[in-house]
């Protein structure tokens, strides 16, 4: 194709879609004149390409749109069918635009349906305005534009346009300058005097192309070709990096360390280039929605938030279709008609509500409607037809677990086609395509009120956190998100592998996981599960939709950020590896694709549910996954797993000294390291085992002396804190276990001043904790249970509204203050309007408590603002309020 | 186009590489470096063909064994081996031979079909014959070389 063609094509295209976001609007306001004037823009910019391109239905149809929309701007009403018509022609416009992007050429046929509508509307139109007369003056002069030979009609063209938009003043002109520009025409062109006048008024009048012209195109293969470049450069820094600290030459240490932090730097710079706002996938939404509640005579409203947050672009790429399915889903399944919404009391529109929000390295998209909800029964029976389950398989099933087979393949709860949903792409490719780019979704929630999804993604393609494992010799990584966790096996760890019927498995929390052995997977060799035990060995778990199954591996090693390359051709059909990448050290490792190994375990129940976070008030009192290690002195201790971002062991010659502080170079950063036992902080042992928390974009390690185990106990606090640095103690297996307080530890590193933890005897029958952040969740429940308090965690807070309503009181409200998904001021005065709650104190936890945040939360009604990691203050508050509440008692 | 520009098409560049204490010949023109390998990483279960794949700074090299390929015997671990990147279809691939010769120029007039009595196997990678002064060099197809599918064996 012609390389303006394409360029115009590109241009063209991008416009349109930034167009479809606003459009909706033009119905709800038709006469806001700046929306006018952006579709004027694009119509006119494509009219005017169309004499270049020979485009004779192209033009036609945007001129037509051009004449009636230039009608409107001159002050005439827009109409209903007047915003249908402007739909349905820009609708024409795209379609016709697919057609050239494929072959170069316009689609035979006619727009005449939608040109004599137009004509309809113009002719009734009042306000013969100066367009009017230069529409009809241009289509004397120009006649057919069909028929006319191009170079002509472009003279024409330009000579009145240009004087009609210099009038108008909508920044377009210098749009198709470029075009001009590029085309032998021009030559001739700007020769006649009138253009020559033209140019610099219309470069001076149309300041926002001056805007433009900061962003470049680029293609992504440059940015490719950078990503490459980048990786190959901190390849040779690693490298340096190791020469360094062998032949210990003082000299080459800050130019190194130069060295890296640019490296990284640019690494950073590149992967925010290849970003965008996932507003980008979303951009097309509004309109569906518009043209399905049409379709479906319903009337659906759609809203959007964190629209800003930014993804990669091929992974924006890959989340279009999925979320554009969920929303037909949404529409055609889960909200009801009209009449059945008005009758259940439910406001007349149906809502679908999109909410994106970044959690650690992934974002998480939010697709909720308040619709009827999924049908159990429906469900049960449909699965039971298309023999997903067999009806004693479906009675041992709860409805939650009911619910997670719509992602299973096959899978649709509509019994005809519908041009809405139901196309073949059921819930299961939306959980395929979702899952391929790394990513989970889950259904959250579902009942009469409505249905919520969430969505899992990585925020990057190119980068990925892996695991790498070693069979034989060889190095692999698996994708970190399928890793679950590290289990060692053997005679020596109490930990066995069994056999049933020559399939392997492994008791885990009480539950039988199925094992592979990698090394028979790749056919390198054949494992004797017997001398497993008593060799020992190490068990991934690798978690893949719903199936959870051990893989065997000779060790696993560290995980790695790497940049994953495509599969080389030669080497696909094998199936297994989804990508390769090089390692920090220069070696090639294959990337295993955790679903295709999956298959080898053969198809699983479907019970195998895994964790799964229902929703809302009872998610607490269950068990709690520990840490087991040993610290210090001879007992055992623990810490909540889910505080732990990651696992790690570090040589002691790694640690450095820096800045008052122990530090490791981790991922490309430097990660503060706390010695939990301070004795013997370097001593004999030459690795190190380290926990490492991190809290968005705070991390720090705890070094302990040996992992030991993990756990899945019902958390009790048996006996009060003795010391410092501990929330209380527990049993675990029949041993006394000490529940480390890790915040205890790592608060100094995360900046916070803690002293003089002393201990206050208060004394809460029961609070609520609101907030949406496992980390400080898992960080309290320590400390609420240590000071005697019975706690319900509420998760997000729209459910806290509904609970209240429900009659349930609580003695204290302890709320997150900084919630992406909720405004916990709004809340907060919610909570304060309501007669019973009126008096409950409430306590808001904030990152940055200041002075003006906590008089902004007072008047929201709270009665005090304590620091997420101010410990001592928080327990200052809980005791201060109920001495208060005794005093007014 | 001035005259010394238009000499190369009229002759043709082949570097040679030893296999297996053969002469072999690929076009220079598809070659884009020639390296000695460092860190094969086998990739288990691809073809046996597929030596493994090889970091050639900070692009990912499949490694294809010639001698594997031409059917020649294996070759013993830990003798030297050398490898031709070459590029099809924007992917690079190593060829892997025991040696690295020279690169030659000569008239295409040397150059003759491969004879009709050559090993089927070879007749597909063999993109011709050429006469030199002291013997006959096969010329090899690069892009039969890298074509895997084309033999029904393995399956």
């Amino acid at each position: 194709m012609d390389d303006l063609l394409g360029e115009f094509l590109a241009e063209t295209e991008e416009q349109l879609d930034e167009l479809d976001a606003s459009l909706v609007r033009l119905a709800q306001c038709p006469n806001d004149a700046e929306m006018l004037r952006n579709i004027l823009r694009v119509t006119h910019t494509i009219k005017g390409s169309c004499g270049f391109f020979e485009l004779p239905r192209l033009a036609k149809l945007a001129h037509a749109t051009e004449a009636l929309l230039c009608r409107y701007q001159d002050g005439a009403p827009m109409s209903a069918p007047g915003v249908t018509v402007i739909l349905a022609s820009l609708q024409r416009i795209k379609e016709i635009l697919a057609v050239l992007a494929q072959g170069g050429v316009e689609p035979n046929g006619n727009d005449d349906d939608l040109i004599q509508a137009i004509h309809g509307l113009v002719g009734y139109a009042p306000s013969p305005g100066a367009h009017d007369a230069l529409v009809r003056q241009k289509e004397s002069e120009r006649g057919d534009p069909e028929v006319e030979p191009a170079p002509s009609p472009v003279h024409g063209h330009f000579d009145a346009l240009e004087r009609a938009w210099r009038e108008e003043g909508a920044p377009s002109t210098a749009e198709f300058l470029s075009f001009r520009d590029q085309s032998s025409h021009a030559a001739k062109a700007i020769e006649n005097p009138d253009h020559t006048v033209a140019e610099p008024q219309a470069t001076t009048d149309h300041q926002a192309s001056d805007i433009r012209i900061q962003t470049v195109r680029v293609t992504v293969d440059t940015l490719e070709t950078l990503m490459t470049t980048v990786s190959e450069l901190v390849l040779a820094r690693n490298q340096l990096l190791q020469i360094a600290s062998r032949s210990n030459v003082p000299a080459l240490t800050a130019p190194l360390q130069q060295l890296s932090s640019v490296a990284v730097e640019l690494q950073d710079a590149i992967i925010k280039a290849r970003m965008q706002p996932i507003a980008h996938a979303w951009r097309k939404l509004p309109m569906l929605v518009r043209t399905l509640s049409a379709e479906l005579g319903k009337p659906i409203e759609i809203e959007m938030f964190g629209g800003d947050q930014e993804l990669d672009r091929q992974v924006l790429e890959a989340i279009k279709d999925p979320l554009m399915h969920m929303v037909r889903n949404a529409a055609g399944h889960g909200l009801e008609t009209q009449q059945e919404r008005i009758a259940a009391g439910k406001p007349e529109a149906g809502q679908i509500c999109l909410r994106a929000s970044q959690q650690g390295g992934s974002i998480v998209v939010e697709v909720s409607d308040d619709g009827r909800g999924l049908d159990v029964d429906v469900i049960r029976r449909r699965a039971l037809a298309r023999g997903l389950a067999t009806s004693p398989e479906l009675d041992g099933l709860d409805d939650a677990e009911v619910c997670d087979l719509i992602f299973e393949p096959g899978f649709t709860t509509v019994a005809t086609v519908s041009e809405i949903s139901g196309r073949g792409m059921g819930m299961d490719v939306v959980r395929c395509n979702i899952e391929a780019i790394g990513g989970t979704v889950k259904l959250a929630s579902t009942s009469a009120s409505g249905t919520r999804f969430f969505i899992n993604i990585p925020l990057t393609l190119a980068i990925t956190s892996a695991l790498i494992v070693e069979v034989s010799n060889i190095q692999f990584a698996i994708p970190q998100v399928s890793v679950v966790e590290l289990v060692r096996v053997g005679k020596s760890t109490g930990r066995a592998v069994e056999t049933i019927n020559e399939a392997a498995v492994l008791r885990l929390y009480n539950r039988l996981i199925p094992l592979l052995d990698f090394a028979t997977q790749l056919d390198i060799r054949g494992e004797d599960w017997p001398s497993v035990n008593a060799v020992g060995g190490t068990v991934v778990i690798v978690q893949v939709g719903a199936k959870r199954f051990g893989l065997l591996v000779d060790a696993a090693s560290q995980a790695e950020d790497i940049v994953v390359k495509p599969v080389s051709r030669l080497i696909q059909p094998v199936g297994l590896f989804s990508g390769s990448a090089i390692l920090g050290d220069g070696s090639v490792v294959m990337i295993v694709d955790p679903s295709a190994l999956s298959e080898a375990v053969g198809p699983m129940e479907v019970r195998q549910g895994g964790e799964r976070t229902t929703d809302g008030v009872k998610q607490d009192e269950n068990r709690t996954p520990l840490l087991l290690f040993r610290s210090g002195s001879r007992g055992l201790k623990a810490v909540p797993l889910s505080l732990i971002t990651r696992l790690e062991t570090v040589p002691t010659e790694a640690l450095e000294f820096c800045d008052g502080r122990d530090v490791i170079q981790y991922r490309g950063g430097l990660l503060p390291i706390v010695h939990m036992n301070t004795k013997d902080a370097n001593d004999c042992t030459d690795v190190l085992p380290v926990l490492v928390f991190a809290d968005g974009a705070r991390a720090a390690g705890l070094v302990v002396d040996e992992i030991v185990d993990t756990v899945e106990v019902p958390l009790s606090i048996e006996l009060m804190p003795q010391g410092r640095g501990v929330a209380g103690s527990t049993i675990v297996r029949d041993q006394a276990v000490e529940i480390v307080d890790a915040v205890y530890y790592l608060a100094s590193t995360f900046q916070q001043q803690e002293s003089g933890l002393r201990s206050v005897e208060a004394k809460f029958p029961h609070a609520l904790l609101v907030t949406d952040s496992q980390f400080l969740r898992d960080m309290l429940a320590p400390l609420l249970r240590s000071i005697g308090l019975e706690f319900t965690v509420l998760d997000p807070t729209r459910e806290t509204l509904n609970f209240k309503d429900a009659g349930s009181r609580f003695d204290i409200v302890v709320s997150d203050v900084e919630m992406p998904s909720t405004n916990a001021l709004d809340l907060a005065r919610a909570i304060r309007a309501d007669f019973t709650w009126d008096t409950v104190p409430m306590i808001g936890l904030s990152s940055q408590p200041g002075p003006g945040l906590a008089e902004v939360a007072r008047l929201a009604g709270f009665d005090a603002l304590v620091g997420k990691f101010d410990r001592r203050t928080l327990k200052q508050a809980l005791a201060n309020w109920r001495a208060l509440r005794e005093e007014a008692a | 186009m001035n005259p010394e520009r238009k000499s190369p098409d009229h002759t043709i560049a082949l570097v040679t590489v030893g296999i297996a204490g053969r002469d072999f010949g690929v076009p220079l023109s598809r070659v884009s470096h020639v390296f000695v390998p460092d860190k094969l990483s086998p990739v288990p279960l691809a073809p046996p063909e597929i030596a493994g794949l090889l970091n050639l700074r900070g692009r990912i090299v499949t490694a294809v064994d010639l001698r594997r390929r031409l059917d020649l015997p294996f070759r013993v671990g830990g003798s030297p081996m050398v490898a031709l990147c070459v590029e099809k279809g924007g992917e690079l691939y190593g060829l892997i031979a025991d040696e690295a010769g020279e690169a030659i120029s000569m008239s295409p007039s040397r150059l003759e079909p491969a004879p009709a009595n050559l090993d089927a196997r070879w007749t597909r990678l063999c993109a011709g014959v050429c006469r030199l002064d002291d013997g006959l060099l096969t010329v090899l197809d690069v892009d039969g070389l890298l074509d895997l599918t084309d033999f029904g064996i393995a399956a």
